[in-house]
């Protein structure tokens, strides 16, 4: 019996390798980086806590995180009504239903970063297809996209939690006399709540890490009025060559999303107690 | 019913609008249909050059390979025996999904420097590799629980070493969960942005994907959008091509369980 634990332990040794040397390790290395005056190039220097009171200072960084949250407040109630009704829309077994639902999935195959050069032409006013409509809004041309691009992601999902739900339920709320309306809102939704909750954390969480969309379609503007805190983030490091500042922003950001999935979960969970 | 269909119509034609219009944009020229936009795509200075498709080819390719290796083992491992550190080393893996990545890139930048691994394709595949494994490992571990045990040691019986009935008895029987995770893994590599544009920093190693984007970003003037949409297509190309082979056995993956009715 030891030597299979042995023998376990082996064939587990590649996986550990790499997650402790390109996850664990990064991971505290963040931490110590934002400790540092870190420049591109050049020696490290202990400074804390520069970096974190750099990071009340920034303007850019304040418009942008006050951006990014308006953004992920508006991604996730659009991204989540559609690709419910979607889901809605397909998930009985009836004639069509694998033609649309591969439709709506399909935008899925295309990378992201190419799917923000597909609408950046789209919507241009040099070849697209509705001239005069595509330069007036780079928030709604990006919500569009993002739409387009994980609707049926999040659709399919969503179609898993739907049909975990028994038919009887349904039945017997028929049978009870009860209009689609209440059914939906007394037995499906209460019902999908796990579902819900992990497409919405994922939506969230996706939007709060919004990079590829804006970089290549708005390039963070007009007048940085799009520009993300991932953005800001690639700038401190890679722009201002001050890589101490970027993991600041970093462990900032780590902190909050791990604060807002507790919450999230615990949050959740008294509700189904 | 009615409104199934018209509804459904309606939605699927505005889901397929945009692929086919880049389709068809970047066959359009001035004089009617043509190649010209991919030769410009591939020709003028700052688009794709073959070195960046060899670029993308291997850091796909290396991260596929490099997935299935780790993840099948990792995966037998968790799967059928028992070592001390198991379960934490699985918690540990899930929790890459918890840790958004383009936090930890900036770090990853570093550390990659340290280890000579700058501005290297191997660098990149190593950790692109890293974040499928959450999925991958996940993946692979119910794959070979859903063996029945009984396959493997009849296999050990007959005097088979572990090495051999996971290549000889397990690999077969969890082919479909290989299947995927190859998908995934080629997928999510062939399409990666931000972990190329922080980790690559000479043109000589960008990838595709990268190619492209400069055609936009390092514009100062006016965009060729008809050969952007070239490239796009030139991408999506290869994705949409597995999809359509995979795309049944995908839905079904995700949706087994489903009722009939």
């Amino acid at each position: 019996m030891r030597r299979r634990a042995v023998t376990g332990a082996l064939y587990a040794t590649p996986a550990a390798v790499l997650v402790g040397l390109f996850f664990v390790v990064p991971l505290l290395l963040v931490g110590w980086m934002s400790l540092n005056r870190w420049p591109l190039l050049g020696k490290p220097r202990f400074n804390a806590p520069a970096n974190y009171t750099g990071v009340v200072d920034n303007a850019l960084l304040t418009s942008a995180a006050w951006f990014t949250v308006q953004y992920t407040v508006l991604i996730t109630v659009l991204l989540f009504v559609v690709a419910f009704g979607l889901a809605l829309l397909v998930q009985n077994r009836r004639k069509g239903v694998g033609f649309f639902r591969t439709a709506f999935f399909l935008p899925m195959a295309v990378g992201f970063a190419s799917a923000s050069l597909l609408f950046l032409g789209l919507l241009s006013e040099e070849i697209g297809p509705f001239p005069g409509t595509g330069d007036s809004s780079a928030l709604g041309s990006a919500v569009l996209l993002v739409l387009w691009r994980f609707a049926g992601f999040n659709m399919l999902i969503l179609l898993t939690g739907l049909q975990a739900i028994p038919l009887d339920v349904y039945e017997a709320a028929r049978i009870d006399g009860a209009t689609r309306w209440q059914t939906f809102r007394r037995i499906t939704v209460p019902m999908m709540r796990p579902t819900i909750a992990l497409v919405l954390t994922m939506m969230t969480t996706g939007s709060l890490l919004a990079f590829d969309q804006f970089w290549i379609l708005t390039r963070g503007g007009p007048d940085n009025s799009t520009t993300s805190l991932v953005m800001v983030i690639y700038r401190e490091a890679f722009i201002r060559l001050d890589l101490g500042s970027a993991a600041g922003i970093s462990v900032v950001l780590l902190v909050l999303l791990a604060v807002f999935s507790t919450v999230q979960l615990a949050v959740l969970r008294r509700r189904s107690a | 019913m009615r409104t199934y269909w018209f509804t459904g119509t309606a939605l699927a034609i505005l889901f397929l609008f945009p692929l086919l219009w880049s389709g068809w944009a970047s066959v359009r020229t001035d004089t009617g249909f043509g190649t010209e936009n991919y030769v410009r795509l591939f020709t003028s200075g700052n688009g794709i050059q073959p070195v960046h498709v060899l670029n993308s080819v291997l850091v796909s390719t290396m991260t596929v390979a490099g997935t299935l290796v780790v993840s099948t083992f990792a995966g037998y491992a968790f799967g059928r025996f028992r070592f001390p550190g198991r379960d934490l080393l699985f918690l540990l893996t899930l929790a890459i999904l918890m840790v958004p990545y383009a936090t930890i890139l900036i770090a990853l930048y570093v550390l990659l420097g340290w280890l000579g691994l700058e501005d290297s394709l191997i660098g990149l595949s190593l950790v692109l590799i890293v974040f499928q494994l959450p999925f991958s490992v996940f993946m692979m571990r119910n794959s070979f629980e859903a063996v029945p045990i009984e396959l493997e040691e009849s296999a050990r019986v007959d005097g088979c070493t572990s090495f051999g009935t996971l290549v000889r008895i397990m690999l077969p029987a969890v082919r479909p969960g290989l299947v995927t995770v190859g998908l995934f893994a080629f997928l999510a590599s062939w399409s990666e942005f931000f972990a190329p544009l922080i980790l690559l920093n000479s043109t000589d190693k960008f990838t595709t994907v990268l190619a492209v984007v400069n055609m936009r970003t390092a514009s100062h003037g006016s965009i060729d959008y008809a050969a952007l949409e070239a490239g796009v297509v030139f991408m999506a190309a290869p994705c949409l091509v597995l999809f359509a082979f995979m795309q049944r056995s995908y839905v079904r993956g995700f949706t087994s369980g489903a009722l009939k009715g």
